[in-house]
């Protein structure tokens, strides 16, 4: 039978910590990303070469998508909602290099980013509505429908959590399997699909962030 | 019955029974949206960004079928 899908490998202990092998690679994008973006923001002129101009596309896309789902100027959303869209592409997608497991394909970063989302909800719904207009929002439209809002915030997040675990795992797991059983190059159509699924992962966690940001800051009905 | 036994049944059944539910879903939904994109192409844009994020929302169904499936077969509290 296959390894388990749910539980990682330990690579070494950091003191009493155990490091696992999807935090190792979530470092790895991590410090890519960093360097990448340090990198490509370095010389930013007003008449903007190839370079400025593909990264000037990328932003204003990612903000163009925001500001159609919150109707509202997205620019305060768009440090938190763009990395989260970058990172996930790149978590997605480096399950296709060789050798690297896709991070958001175990239980722990998937669950780590939904609960940076859920803080991030909050943050801003209480930024701007104040503290006492944002509870009182709990209470809308009608004060019984508290408890469903209270329980519908968590299991928001819970859902959102294992949206992206279930589909990244199911793939992966799917792959290793058709390797066990049929061999080397058969499982290729499948990582093609699996390129597709990361993608469509990635988008679909951020819209899904954006629109209970845009529920929070009451620009979209809350969903 | 033996535990293992038990737990490998009720994975199939949980997948199998449980993926009826939003493939009828999901195939729906991608029908109402192709009608409401050859009524309306102009406003295909929201309408796939809308199915998107819907199709999401059902497939989670299916999704936490298949991490119930994975939890009976790999981390089952009674196989002890």
């Amino acid at each position: 039978m296959a390894s388990s899908p749910l539980a990682s490998a330990i690579l070494f202990h950091l003191g009493p910590v155990a490091i696992t092998r999807p935090v190792v690679t979530t470092w790895a994008i991590m410090a890519v990303l960093t360097l990448g973006s340090w990198a490509v923001t370095r010389r930013l002129t007003l008449h903007p070469d190839r370079r400025q101009a593909t990264l000037e596309l990328i932003v204003a896309g990612i903000m163009g998508q925001v500001e159609e789902v919150i109707r509202k100027e997205a620019r305060p959303f768009l440090p938190i909602l763009g990395t989260l869209f970058i990172f996930l592409v790149a978590a997605n997608l480096s399950g296709v290099l060789p050798g690297v497991e896709a991070p958001t394909g175990k239980l722990e970063t998937p669950a780590a980013l939904a609960l940076i989302v859920f803080v991030s909800v909050h943050f801003f719904g209480v930024r701007a509505r104040g503290p006492l207009g944002y509870l009182a929002s709990f209470a809308q439209p009608k004060l019984i429908m508290l408890p469903l809002n209270v329980v519908s915030e968590i299991t928001r997040t819970f859902s959102l959590m294992i949206r992206l675990f279930g589909n990244v795992m199911s793939g992966e797991f799917i792959i290793a399997l058709i390797v066990g059983l049929a061999g080397l190059f058969v499982p290729i159509p499948l990582m093609a699909l699996e390129i597709l699924v990361g993608l469509v992962q990635a988008y679909i966690f951020t819209v899904l962030a954006t629109v209970f940001i845009g529920a929070a800051v009451c620009t979209v009905a809350r969903s | 019955m033996d535990i293992k036994l038990i737990s490998t049944i009720a994975a199939a059944l949980a997948v199998s029974v449980g993926s009826i539910g939003p493939a009828l879903a999901e195939g729906r939904s991608v029908a109402a949206a192709m009608d409401a994109i050859a009524r309306q192409p102009e406003a295909a844009g929201t309408i796939s960004r809308t199915l998107f994020v819907g199709l999401a929302m059902i497939e989670t169904m299916a999704i936490y079928c298949l991490v119930v499936a994975l939890i009976l077969l790999f981390a089952n509290p009674y196989a002890g």
